[in-house]
């Protein structure tokens, strides 16, 4: 049984089937990378693992949990987290509130506790505290600590997208281009931390991205999508030098 | 300029940020214990009905102001306190009991309506709550047997710790009663907003989806913020209720719910702080009104009239600018002031720039 | 026969509802705002065409006053896009519902100043006229109540789907920068919806203010008529006039059949069992938010 297996999973909106019968399966420690055009239905597969549409064929299995039958809030708690293409922060809260909401999924605590700020309360607030600095320093917002997200650049918005996904302590991580928007330098930085993700932390990483620059510098496996369905599988050179990826990306550009 | 040096997490922990800011709050603690001292009962009176409106404020907050959820009925979870307090008190149960138990009922009567609710966004939660508003009217006139309906109820002396205590009789000892409620409540939510359910309110304000995906289960945050939200505004409702003396079916109309949202509106969204500085200004602005109203017939030599509708519509006025020039509520323009006088002379106008309000758009794009 | 007469009137005044809830429904449609003092903006035209036209006032002659008023409220509503709702933009429509609200206030407490508080009514040439059809005598008011609502929704609902200007319109509703990049000049689209809206809600308040009497609280019947909207489904022109005509009739016979309260309570629990049941309305379609 593989850490993240998909099977012949199909989701349809109206006419479009924006998951045609997909199956793949990502091992423990890897990164696994998924490449495709505009509308290949790349970002609804990570939709589909965080429960928010239910598919109409198949099955999506996570660490020995069957996701298809557990809540949209359950994924993360078996420890699946995930950033946005088009970034979903807290808006008006500040960058350590919102990776402190990352911490939730460890919440031992109770409403009543909660109430009267108990020691318990108070610990568990430490230890989410330090928890969460690690991550600051690790992608390196300190400066950004206290700032509301709705007045930070993008480049930023986006590394703290990543630290809140980190700050639930995953086993899996969906990233959702996370280099889109972001300058060389941002890249390459973004590049360096999803290598110490996997390395460092251990930490599977499941990866959308459309710089194929990056994904080759990162990823051990590619899979490439199309209209919802499977291309090609394999190492990245494998998969970018296969006749029908090249044709599904011209075909797209012509 | 003041800076704040941080060198321990507890100061982010805890609810003050430095010495200073705890000695404030002290004083202002120490200023209201001491108000009956210090004002004659006509203003006790007024200070004690704008603690109820600011409890009333909070319980409100919770829900529209961090948890987003915007509601237009909450005049008649304040009916439901009010009204399920007396009753119990009419069947014999002590105030001590009775009032504490109304605020759970009308917690509970919110999370049933959280059920519903669930289901609805933005706009049309908005109006289903003022429907529901709008019938609590005809409910307590339905329900005459329980409610009083059109001839409504007196609200009887209270007694807390052996201390008879009624709004007209002793209007200092009901301050007290009023203010130690009111105390406790904001304790109560400040501890909750440093911790992780207050978070997942925010979370869940500010974006569903991402809540859902960082494990926040949203149907049970919501109806735990409806549950609380209903429960502290029943308590309001119960005071207010003996605060008034007398109520009936018109008492908690629909214009009361409205007044409750423009009330949070204008002290600002999203801060416990913004509940009272709201409530200070529908407490005093009739006062404010009727002053300024002399002094202009005094100038002009005109008679004081009684003008109706002036103070809705002056309220309205005041709301239509602070949406439009501070959606951010008093409580933010006070933040921004805050700012300046702190980082004088390094202040910048962009500093607070993309902070729009919290009601977040709903907007496709 | 009776309940035919009951019908008649109740259709008559689901029609002012419907009037109004239009004007709730092209402004959500063309910008997504609720315009929450539709029914005060009702209720104003009711009063400026009284202001003009009463012998207690101007005494314009009626023909006269009824397009100057009308032309005054598109003003209005242009005016009121342009100086206050353009400024909110980025904000929520929750924001929008709120500063609507507040502005009902003010707008009733200004017309309360202006014309009082007593209930008017207009002076008009069909008062008191009657329609007898056998046995059946309608007030020709109703009648023509009934008829100027049937000509102006299907005149908008024609305009929105079938000239070039409507069909812009529903394409800057649904998507604004969109919109924009093809060239539909969004704004003054927004500007022009809002002064049609202004017309609309003063043709409603003559209506009205014909068939019966404004004072400045009739204004607060503009929740009633967004029961209708919603009930109508909030976006198709022939759901807020159906959703009108619904909560009109659903009235007098719900204090005739179940008891004199309930006609004040039927259209909201109607409302409420609507929203639990259909969250989005009988007549619309849900949109998912796309992450
Ligand atoms: N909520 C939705 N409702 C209707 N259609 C949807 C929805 N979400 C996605 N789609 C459609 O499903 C298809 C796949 O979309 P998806 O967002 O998964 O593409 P993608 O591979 O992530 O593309 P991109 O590289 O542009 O992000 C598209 O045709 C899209 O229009
Ligand atoms: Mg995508």
């Amino acid at each position: 049984m593989s850490f993240l297996e998909v099977k012949d999973t199909t989701l349809k909106f109206g006419g479009v089937t924006a998951v045609d019968n997909l199956s793949f399966s990502v091992e423990e420690g890897e990164v696994f990378a998924i490449v495709g055009p505009n509308g290949a239905g790349k970002s609804t597969v990570f939709n589909l693992i965080s429960r928010f549409y239910d598919p109409i064929a198949g099955s999506i299995v996570f660490d020995g949990h069957d996701l298809l039958k557990s809540k949209a809030s359950e994924v993360a708690t078996f420890g699946v987290a995930r950033t946005f293409q088009n970034i979903e922060l807290f808006d008006q809260a500040t960058v350590l509130e919102n990776l402190l909401v990352g911490r939730h999924r460890h919440r031992g605590t109770n409403f009543v506790s909660e109430l009267f700020f108990t020691p318990s309360v108070k610990k568990q607030e430490l230890q989410s505290r330090h928890f969460v600095e690690e991550i600051i320093d690790f992608l390196d917002l300190q400066a950004y600590r206290e700032k509301r997200i709705a007045g930070l650049p993008y480049g930023v918005r986006k590394v703290v997208e990543v630290a809140r996904a980190l700050a639930t302590d995953p086993k899996l991580l969906l990233l959702d281009e996370p280099a889109s928007g972001l300058s060389v330098e941002e890249t390459t930085d973004m590049r360096w931390w999803i290598d110490d993700i996997r390395r460092q932390m251990g930490i599977t990483v499941l990866m959308v991205e459309h710089d194929m620059g990056l994904v080759s510098g990162v990823s051990d496996r590619v899979l490439a999508m199309a209209d919802g369905a499977k291309l090609a599988l394999g190492t990245p050179q494998e998969v970018q030098s296969d006749p029908a990826v090249i044709e599904a990306y011209l075909g797209h550009v012509a | 300029m003041r800076i704040v040096f941080k060198t321990d997490y507890m100061q982010d922990i805890r609810p003050w940020k430095d010495t200073y800011q705890l000695m404030l709050y002290m004083i202002l603690l120490a200023v209201v214990i001491a108000a009956p001292m210090l004002i004659d009962d006509f203003y006790l009176g007024e200070l004690t009905n704008v603690l109820i409106w600011a409890l009333a404020g909070m319980g409100l907050m919770v829900l529209t102001g961090h948890t987003g959820q915007a509601s237009l009925g909450h005049a008649a979870f304040l009916a439901f306190g009010c009204y399920a307090n007396i009753i119990m008190m009419e069947q014999g149960v002590p105030f001590m009991v009775a009032f504490p138990l109304a605020g759970l009922l009308t917690g509970l009567v919110g999370v049933i309506i959280a059920i519903p609710a669930l289901r609805l966004h933005g706009i049309y939660l908005a109006i289903a709550t003022l429907a529901m508003s709008i019938l609590t009217d005809d409910i307590i006139v339905l329900t005459e047997t329980w409610t009083g309906g059109v001839s409504g109820k007196y609200a009887p002396p209270v007694n807390v710790f052996g201390f008879d205590i009624d709004r007209w009789g002793t209007p200092k000892e009901f301050y007290y009663l009023v203010l130690g409620v009111v105390v406790i409540v904001t304790l109560g939510y400040i501890n909750l907003m440093r911790a992780p359910l207050g978070r997942s309110f925010i979370a869940v304000r500010d974006s569903e989806v991402s809540a859902q995906a960082m494990g926040v289960d949203i149907a049970r945050t919501k109806a735990m913020s409806f549950g609380l939200s209903c429960a502290v505004t029943g308590l309001a409702g119960a005071l207010m209720g003996l605060f008034a003396g007398a109520f009936n079916n018109e008492t908690f109309s629909v214009i009361i719910s409205i007044e409750l949202l423009m009330m949070i509106v204008i002290g600002g969204l999203g801060s416990i702080h913004g509940a009272f500085l709201g409530a200070i200004v529908i407490g005093f602005l009739p006062q404010f009104l009727s002053i300024s109203k002399e002094w202009v017939g005094a100038l002009f030599g005109g008679s004081s009239v009684a003008i109706p509708g002036l103070e809705f519509g002056v309220f309205g006025f005041i709301l239509i600018l602070f949406i439009l020039f501070e959606p951010m509520g008093i409580y933010g323009r006070w933040l921004k002031i805050r700012t300046f006088i702190e980082l004088f002379p390094f202040y910048r106008k962009d500093m607070f720039k993309r902070q729009k309000s919290y009601l977040k758009t709903e907007r496709l794009r | 026969m009776d309940i035919l007469q009951l019908l008649i009137s109740g259709l008559a005044n689901g029609c002012v509802y419907g009037l109004i809830a239009l004007g709730f429904v092209l402004i959500y449609k063309a910008t997504e705002a609720v315009n929450f003092a539709q029914g005060d903006f009702m209720m104003l035209g009711a009063f400026v065409t009284i202001g003009l036209t009463n012998a207690g006032y101007m005494g314009i002659p009626f023909w006269l006053a009824v397009p100057i008023s009308i032309s005054i409220m598109a003003l209005m509503g242009y005016l009121l896009d342009r100086f206050v709702i353009r400024l909110m933009f980025g904000q929520s429509q929750t924001a929008v519902v709120i500063l609507t609200i507040a502005l009902g206030f003010v707008i009733r407490f200004v017309a309360g100043m202006i014309w009082g508080h007593e209930p008017q009514s207009l002076e008009n040439p069909l008062a008191g006229k009657e329609l007898r059809l056998g046995e059946l005598v309608l007030g020709m008011e109703d009648v023509a109540v009934i008829v100027v609502t049937i000509l102006l929704t299907w005149g908008l609902y024609e305009f929105f789907n079938r000239t070039k200007m409507g069909l812009a319109m529903q394409g800057a509703s649904q998507n604004q920068l969109a919109a924009y990049y093809m060239g539909v000049p969004v704004k003054r689209v927004q500007g022009f919806i809002w002064a049609l809206a202004g017309a609309v809600a003063c043709i409603a308040g003559i209506l009205f203010a014909a068939k019966g009497a404004v004072d400045p609280s009739t204004g607060l019947m503009g929740i009633k008529a967004f029961a209708a909207a919603v009930i109508g489904g909030f976006g198709s022109l022939p759901g807020a006039l159906a959703g009108g005509l619904i909560v009109g009739v659903i009235e007098p016979f719900a204090s005739r059949y179940i008891a004199a309260g309930y006609s004040q309570v039927a259209p909201y629990a109607l409302l409420l069992a609507v929203l639990i049941f259909r969250p989005h309305g009988l007549f619309s379609q849900v949109r998912v938010k796309k992450v």
